[in-house]
This record gives structure tokens, sequence and C-alpha cells, in this order.
């Protein structure tokens, strides 16, 4: 026995979780080799093919794992949190001016063979700093101080993500907010970035005036809800509503009736309705308000009038804001533009690439997509189409399957846990991974935006590997550890 | 409160998995469209494409055949290390060139992918044998055989039409028939049989494995499909004709047109300046040069401008005259050098008089035809000169004139035929007299007709009284043309006013010479030619030489008008050209005391007397 009483070694390893890495690593492996074997068949463990190099990485990684289950005193991390967490920083600052520019991003550090990416390891060193933080005693989420140092955390690491043109990696650092929902966060809070994102979309999809519309719908069905008078807003607010919606299809009618193009109705715009009702009815509503001293009707005219200026200003953010190639695929995904050889092009042959593979797939190495290059980037960021073409929709599912019974095992063992620190470490990685997730395979299946990060555990990249084993191996570490204990 | 939250958690992790799941499912299992694309892209369809029809003249000479050119194809990711200076040598062209080329396929590699793209086309055989011999030093160059179209004959360039690359409005109009790089037929005869021509595209089928090689045959061809060659396409042209009427109407702008009158097949069909047969075969380089070519030679003069026809359309009324019953053959009107109405003249030249109307058409003389066109619209049968005037504008439209004769030319044009509402409109309703439109009766005035109306007026003439729509294109057991193009056409003069018109043009040119017949350099001895001048006025120079003409007088086998655009009286320049024609065609040759006339017309060149547009 070493220095350390209590439960053995072994036993307390959450050996699920340890087993639904292998898999996934043996899998995203086995695919590696497959969207890479073409004309010249290589062996599987060939170094000078990527399947050999990701080998190479998984004994790394393992090797890693082992050193952090074995050797490392998991209390190291809490106390190291901080210089961990520095040193991130200066790193992701640094690469910006001593990086390599892979492209169009300075975001990758090379030492001869090896490169890696600060971006990876920030996401393991702020989930520690978070988690260090959080867990202190006397922290409230709730307190203004409190929340802001928590917000900052986050916050800086992912702006200067973003200085380095790596939008997609800043991306996942939402994942953080389940945790933080976990924590106390208000659900309204969470409900009204929902609605932002929604005004975003409506907005540039079908117009200004829809949005606002829908604002208005929600706020005072939210109202109504509020204060239980739901039947009052379906007699009342939901024929205004109507109406209202159906005003743009009129002035276009009525547009279409004159030949004049320089004719008054031609110019009007069903904007200036909203303005005049917003500026009649408001003063209105805020008697009401102040009539019945209700904070949250203030609130909700407040919510109503940001959510105005929010989706005049979404105009000027799309266009000004957002370079060329974020623009492009946020139109893409939309639907706004259709051009299937351009951004869109990748989305169109993934999505055929793992279309063509039916039930059972084409089994194999035997997909013929993938293979040809039709789909690019398929052993990193589309490593899911030769998943879907060789293995079906039985293995991709399989696939997702795993990793939802990872995740659901990363959230029950943290929620288990009886230190603090170890259930926000746990939620931040469960967090990452699921944005990852559901980023990387709804880009390959046409549901979200071309954005080019990772699969977990099974994209090839050293860089991303190692991270994620880390930063897995981190949790089950500290899992294990308080087993032992408890 | 804790554990609700992680509740939510976990169905919202559920709820996503869900989703992708779900999407997953409705791409991979339900919507099938993306199965389809796949195929696409995992078997290979080699396109066989089929032969174009060849397009015969009316005796079986090939007019437009099919010869090899290859086209020289580079697929960008095989490309590998190669001689680029070596390569230029071989294929003729400059390392700027290909370098440009390789260039741009790097910018477009996502696009291009694994594709074939073309680098050159219509390489002659020599040079692609030269390339296919050190073919295997320049990985990713391959050339791929194409039939190009081949002229044997200089005749009918502006008939025959070319054919180009499909165009992205082709495309969206045809997408099951035709892809990019496809070719069709523009214009012409390659354009009206593009149907026939173009034959279909077959295929073979191969599968290719996830090593991106050919594996096999798919099904083992089972599924392939032949191509299917065009269908050849006689055309109604004498190529040697038709040749040699580009030869006389060299250096002149007009028309030259000749039907065959009793089936209306156009047997040649010149608008000078027209467009050579080796510029058809390689359009695209010389796009530049006929747009700028102040000629408009892609424009067909012959059945897209409208002339003033001049004195040959005294026979339509003189024919009218005689079916409205204003006058007889028999019946003799003066001429004091003109005809005198009020305090105006419309002049005539020197001839006896007074004259009957044989001897009007002979000596085409203005006054008996004013005299006659009077008549007619002041006949007493309709109340008002109004009244007339429509009678005699679908006389005229009988002949057809005033429109288009429907013939196989998709760009003929109609011409005018003024009637009473033009004229009303003009001066203002009944305010105009016969007077006011004299000029008619000469076939001056307000009046417009192609060269292809005038050669299907001599065709009536030659038929006396009825013609056959013109048409380009034979009727064969494969290829079948309209029905219209075998019905007569009868107009509205019965066909026994006729003969006294046509004894008229045969004493035209055969009266010989100082006789006062207008046409007497047109004849050829033995061949019985019956002619008509004309003399158009013109407003941008010397007056437009006109002559129609059939031969011979019985039983014609040819009526040709000849159109030249400032080329004097009609027996200047027209009538010696359509009569060369007229006696090439019957004698295959130029009889001796002809030799002159001959070597005049096709040393002359009118080109300085036109002011192009």
């Amino acid at each position: 026995m070493n220095r350390f009483s209590g439960r053995g070694l072994i036993e307390t390893i959450d050996w699920k979780l340890v087993t639904y890495y292998i898999l996934l690593i043996i899998i995203g492996w086995v695919n590696i080799y497959a969207s890479i074997h073409s004309s010249e068949p290589s062996s599987i463990f060939d170094p000078s093919c990527r399947s050999g190099k990701q080998f190479i990485w998984m004994a790394i990684s393992i090797g890693f794992a082992a050193l952090i289950l074995f050797v490392l005193n998991p209390r190291i991390y809490e106390s190291l949190s901080l210089p961990i967490y520095i040193v991130t920083l200066l790193l992701l600052i640094g690469v910006i001016f001593l990086g390599t520019e892979v492209k169009g991003s300075r975001s990758w550090f090379s030492f001869g063979p090896v490169s890696f990416q600060p971006a990876e390891i920030s996401k393991i060193a702020t989930s520690l700093m978070l988690a260090a933080v959080m867990s202190q005693s006397g922290y409230r989420l709730g307190n203004l101080r409190n929340f802001l140092l928590t917000a900052a955390i986050i916050l800086v690491p992912m702006a200067i993500i973003v200085a380095q043109s790596e939008t997609g990696s800043a991306l996942v650092y939402v994942g953080f907010v389940f945790m933080l929902y976990r924590e106390g966060l208000s659900g309204w809070l969470l409900f009204m970035i929902g609605i932002a994102i929604a005004v975003f979309i409506v907005t540039l999809t079908i117009s200004s005036y829809a949005s606002i519309l829908m604002l208005a719908v929600i706020i005072t069905l939210c109202n109504a809800l509020y204060s239980d008078r739901i039947k009052q807003w379906f007699k009342v607010y939901l024929p205004i509503f109507a109406v209202l919606a159906g005003i743009p299809f009129l002035l276009d009618w009525l547009a279409g009736m004159t030949d004049n193009p320089g004719a008054f109705i031609s110019k009007f715009r069903p904007e200036y309705i909203i303005c005049v009702a917003v500026a009649v009815s408001l003063p209105y509503f805020a008697y009401r308000a102040y009539r019945a001293a209700s904070p949250f009707r203030w609130l909700s005219i407040a919510a109503f009038l940001i959510g105005i200026v929010f989706t005049f200003s979404v105009d000027f953010l799309f266009h000004d804001v957002l370079q060329d190639h974020q623009r492009k695929r946020i139109e893409v995904l939309l639907g706004l533009k259709d051009d299937p050889s351009g951004v869109g092009y990748n989305v169109n042959q993934s999505m055929i690439a793992i279309g063509s593979g039916g039930l059972v797939g084409k089994g194999f190495l035997k997909g013929t997509q993938t293979t040809y290059g039709f789909v690019p980037e398929q052993s990193t960021d589309f490593i899911f189409c030769t998943i879907g073409e060789e293995w079906g929709f039985l293995g991709a599912a399989l696939v997702i399957i795993l990793y939802v019974m990872l995740i659901w095992r990363i959230i029950t063992d943290a929620e288990h846990s009886r230190e603090a620190f170890t259930r926000i470490y746990g939620y931040c990685v469960a967090g990452c991974i699921f944005m990852h997730l559901f980023i990387n395979i709804g880009m390959t299946i046409g549901i979200m935006p071309v954005i080019g990060i990772p699969l977990p555990f099974l994209s090839y990249g050293g860089s991303s590997l190692l991270t994620f084993s880390v930063m897995l191996f981190i949790f089950i570490a500290l899992v294990r550890n308080e087993k032992r204990y408890f | 409160m804790k554990l609700d939250r992680t509740n939510k958690f976990l169905t919202g992790l559920a709820v996503a998995a869900a989703i992708l799941i779900g999407k997953l499912f409705y791409i991979q299992i339900i919507d099938d469209s993306y199965k389809t694309d796949a195929s696409n892209n995992s078997m290979v369809h080699a396109v066989i494409y089929p032969t174009r029809g060849i397009i015969y003249d009316r005796n079986g000479k090939i007019l437009v055949g099919n010869k090899v050119a290859y086209d020289m194809l580079v697929t960008p990711k095989e490309v590998g290390v190669f001689d680029t200076l070596e390569l230029c040598d071989i294929l003729e062209i400059s390392p700027e060139f290909l370098k440009e080329k390789m260039d741009g396929y790097y910018r477009d590699r996502r696009k291009i992918g694994y594709r074939s793209v073309v680098m050159l086309t219509h390489l002659p055989p020599e040079i692609y044998m030269r390339f296919a011999e050190v073919a295997y030093r320049f990985p990713g160059f391959r050339g791929q055989a194409r039939n190009i179209r081949d002229y044997p004959y200089n005749a009918g360039g502006n008939l025959l039409g070319y054919i180009s690359e499909v165009s992205a409005k082709d495309i969206e109009n045809n997408p099951e028939v035709y892809k990019a790089g496809d070719y069709i037929g523009k214009t012409g005869i390659e354009a009206t049989c593009e149907e026939y021509l173009r034959g279909e595209k077959g295929y073979n089928i191969f599968l290719r494995n996830s090593h991106n090689r050919i594996e096999s045959r798919y099904k083992d061809g089972e599924m392939d499909k032949e191509a299917i060659p065009g269908k050849d396409i006689v055309a109604t042209i004498d190529a040697e004709l038709q040749h040699y009427g580009q030869e006389l109407m060299k250096n002149k702008v007009g028309s030259l047109v000749a039907i065959e009158p009793s089936t209306g097949e156009i047997l040649t069909l010149v608008s000078s300046p027209g467009i050579d047969v080796d510029i058809l075969a390689d359009i695209g380089s010389h796009y530049r040069e006929i747009a700028e070519n102040p000629y408009k030679p892609m424009f067909n003069r012959a059945v897209q401008s409208a002339y003033p026809p001049g004195s040959v359309f005294k026979l339509v009324n003189g024919l009218i005259g005689l079916q409205e019953g204003v006058y007889t053959p028999g019946t003799e009107y003066p001429c004091r050098m003109g005809y005198h109405f009020g305090r105006n003249k419309l002049g005539c030249h020197d001839h006896r008089s007074p004259l009957n109307l044989e001897e009007a058409v002979m000596m085409s003389c203005n006054a008996y035809f004013c005299y006659v066109f009077r008549d007619i619209l002041e006949n007493p049968k309709y109340g008002s000169v109004s009244e007339g005037m429509d009678v005699w504008n679908r006389y005229v439209r009988s002949f057809g004139f005033g429109e288009r004769l429907g013939s196989d030319f998709p760009s003929e044009l109609g011409g005018t035929i003024p009637d009473a509402g033009y004229y009303d409109s003009v001066y203002g309703e009944g305010r105009w007299k016969a007077t006011n439109v004299i000029s008619l009766s000469i076939g001056q005035g307000e009046i417009g007709c192609t060269p292809l109306h005038l050669a299907n007026l001599c065709a009536i003439m030659a038929n006396r009284g009825y013609y056959y729509i013109p048409h380009l294109i034979k009727g064969t057991g494969s290829v079948s043309i309209d029905s219209k193009y075998y019905e007569r056409q009868y107009t509205m003069v019965d066909t026994s006013y006729f003969p006294a018109l046509v004894e008229g043009m045969y004493r035209a040119v055969n009266s010989g010479y100082g006789s006062g017949g207008t046409g007497t350099v047109a004849a050829v001895e033995g061949l019985d030619i019956c002619g008509k001048t004309g003399t158009a006025q013109n407003p941008r120079g010397d007056d437009n030489s006109v002559f129609i003409c059939f031969a011979p007088k019985d039983n014609p086998r040819i009526a040709v008008a000849a159109y030249i655009e400032h080329g004097s009286f009609g027996a200047r320049w027209a009538a010696p050209i359509a009569s060369l024609l007229v006696e090439k065609y019957l004698n295959d040759e130029i009889g001796e005391n002809r030799k002159a006339l001959e070597t005049r017309v096709l040393e002359g060149n009118l080109m300085d007397k036109v002011k192009p547009e």
C-alpha cells in the first residue's frame, strides 16, 4: 500500500468512464484510417500516415492519463489552478505574436513536428479556475462581485481567442453556461439569451418587423402568464398581433397595385407602424406598470425596448462586426444564400456522404465519398462523415449514444461528488464536450454553421486528443480521490 | 431544486441527442436525394458522344460533315512534375498561357476536386499525335477525341449556321439533353434541325471503388446506353450552284435567291457579304471580327432585309388589274416620258408609245402601270379609293408579300405592304387620293419585301399562278417536314391571266439588243429565259439593281431573284448575275459568248458604293 489509506487504487476508478473513453478513441482511430485510406493502402500503424500518428498520440494520451491517475496528487489542481490559468492566458496572448499562421489565424505554437493550440489548454485552465473560485466558501453567484469575477474568468480567454480569429473555439465557452445554471444562474438570463439568438435569426431571415413582433408576442405572453391573465391575452393581444402580422403582406400588395415606383406606398416600411405603435402604447403600459407597482412589468418594458435596439443593431452587427467568412457561414446555415460549391459545398458534400450511408453503411473502408476527397478535412473536423457513410445510421447513432452516456456519466458523477470543486469541474467538462459534440456533428449534418472545431476523442489531431484526455482524466482522478476517502 | 436542475440537464442532453439522431435518421433513411447524389459520385458515367448528323445538298454532296479534333483535358489533382516548356512546345501554346491556366486550376482546386477540366479545344490530330507519343511524361493531361464540323464546300455559310458550346440558358431550357460542354446548333440549319442532328448521348457506367479506381462495369453494362447518332439532313441547296452564286455575289452587297418553282425548294440563297465556312468551323475565335464588320456578315439579307421591289412589282399590279377587269392585255396606254397627273409627273424613259401590256412589261413602262394601278384604286365597284386600296392589299398579300412566307428560316421577316389604314394615319382619314400613292404602281414607296419574296414572285410567274412555300430542308424518310411545304398556294389572280405577262417577260429578255427590251443582257441561247428588270430607288446612293427571271419558259426549272444594292439599273448587275446563275444551273457551264460577261461580274466590285450603317 502507498501512503494513502482508504480503498484500493483500481477499484475506485470509474471504469465506465474509462471504457467509454477507450471506445471513443478507438472508433476515432479506425475512422481516421478509413477516411484517409485511399489509392495507396498502408498499415493502420504506419507512422507516416495519419492513423499511425494518431496511434502515437493515443499512446501518449493514455500515458498522461496514467500519470494523472496514479502519480499526481489530485489535490494539486485546486492550488495550481491560478498559476495554470495565468500561464494559459500568457500563452494565448503570446501566440498572437509568436504563433505560426494556419488558415488565416494565428493560434498555433509549433515546435518542430509538434504543434499545439493554447486555446485547447485554456479549456482545462478555465475549468479549473472556475472550479477553484466557485467552490470557495461564501461564494454566491447571486453576489454581483462574484458574478462579475466568474464572467471575467470565462470572457477574458474567450475574447483573446476571438482576437485570434478562432471564433469556433471561443463558442465552446458557451458550454460553461450549463455549469453556471447548475450553480444557480437565473433561468431568466438564459431565457433572454435564447430570445436574443432567436431575434438575431428572425431578423436576418425574415425582417426586423417580424422579430419585433415576435418579441412583443413573447413579452406580453410572459406578462399574461406571470399575472395569470392568459384568457385576456388570447382575447385582446392575439387578434392585434394577427392584424400586425398581416400588415407587411398588405403593404406588398398595395405596392404591387401602383405603377409608380416612387409612390409613397412603396417607400413605406412596416417598421414605421411598429415605431408609431410603440410610441403610442408605451406611456400607457408604463402608466399601468406604475399603477400596479409591478417590477415585472417595468422589466418587461425595458426588455422590449432593449430588444428593439438589439433588433435594429443586428443588421449592423451582421454586416459590420462579423467577418466575411463568418457571415457567409451563417448565411448558408440560415438558407439565405445557396452556394453548393462555396461555403455550402462542405456541408452539402458531408450530408451526401452521411446520407449515402443508409441504415447500416457501406462497410469499413468501403466509403466512396469520404475517401475521394469530396469531403474536405475528413479526418479532422468532418470525421463524422466517415462514420456516417461507412457505418450508416446504426453506427452514427451508436457514436452519439456513446457520447451521451459519457456526458451523462460525468454529470451523475459530478452530482454525486461531495466537493464543490469536483462538481463544478465536472460540469465544465460535460459542457465543453457537449458543445464540441453538438456543434461538430450538427455542422456535418447541416443543422449548425460550419465551425471548425474537432469532435472530442475522435477527430485526428494530437493537440485536441491530448487536451480532452487530460481534461477527462483530471475529472476521473478527482472523482476517484473522493471515493477513496468517503 | 438541485435535483430538478440536474434532471433538466439530463433531459436537455437527451433532447439534443434526439435532434442529432433525428436529423441523421432523416438524411440517412428517409430522404433519398442524398443517396442518388452519392451514386453520382461513386458511379462513373463515361459519356459516349453521338456523331452529329451530316448535312447533304440536294445531289447527295456533303455540305457539312464531321472530322476529329482533340480537346486537351487536365485533371489538376493528378498533375505531377512535368517539363512545362516541352508541353508548351508540343501543344504550340505560350508558357504564360499554361501558367495562367494552371494557376486558375489551383485557385479553383476545391471546386474542381477530382474532376477533369478542358484546357484546350480543337487541337488538330497532328498536334495530338505528337502529344500522345510522350503523354506518359505528363501525368494528369490527356486528350479526348471530339467530332467537329467539316465543310468540304465553301457554300452556304449563312444557311448552314454554326455549332458552339451550349449556353447556360440552353441548359436551363433543356436540362435533360444538354450538359455543360455539349455543342448545340446556334444558327441556320444547325439550329433549326438541332433536334435531328444532335442524336442521343449514350454512356457506359463504371463503378469506382473506394480507392478511386474504376473497378468494373456496373451490372456488366446492362444499364449502359448506346449513343444514337444524329439523323442526316438533306438540304434543298445545290452545293455547286450555291458556291457559284457566292462567287458571283463577291464584293457586292445584296442577295441572290434561286427556287425550284415546281417544289418551292431553295436551290441557292446568297446573302452578301456572308460568312465563309472556314470561319464557321472555328466561330469562337472570329466573334469579334464578325461583330465589328460594318457589313454585318451574319445578317441574312435574303430573308431579313425589306427593300422596295422596284419595277418587278409591275407584274403584280398588272395581274391584279387583269383580274379586276380594269383593262385587258390589249389595252394601250400612252406614255409621254412619264405619267402626268395634275402638275406632277412620274417620269419614264424614252420608248415608243402607246404600248400594250406585253410591250409595257418588256420595256418596263412606268406610265402604263400608273394607269392600271390608278384604275384599280378608283374602280367604281368599290366606293372609295380607300376601299380599292384594301382590295389591292389583299391581292398583293395573296402573292406572299407583306408577311412571312413561312419558310424554314427562323429569322425570316415579313416586309410591309401598306393598306388604307396606313395612309389614313399618314395623310388623315380620306385625305389622300390614288395619285398620292401612285409610286406603288412601280414598286416604290411604302412597300418593303425581302429578296425571298421576289424569288417567290418569280416562282409564281414561272408556275403561272401558284407557289410552294420556299424551304431549305428536304423531307426524307427519317426527317419529315411540315405538310404545308407540299401544298400549292394560289394567288387571288386567275391562272389564265398569267401567260400575257409571262410573254412580256420573255420578250423583255429575248427581243434582242435595241428592241427596247430591258433585260436583253440576260438572254442565253436555247434557255428561253423570261425576266423582269427593276431599278429601285435607294436614298443612300445609287439605285438598287433588281432582276427576277425563270427558265425555261415552259416547265421552268429555276426561278431567280437578284437584288444588288447600289447596282444601278436592273440590267447592269442583277440581270447578268441572275442569268449567269440560271445558265450555270441549266447548262452546267457558261457559254463562250458569255464568258466576258461572267468575268465582268466576278471581278466587279461595288463595295465602295455602299456606305455601311
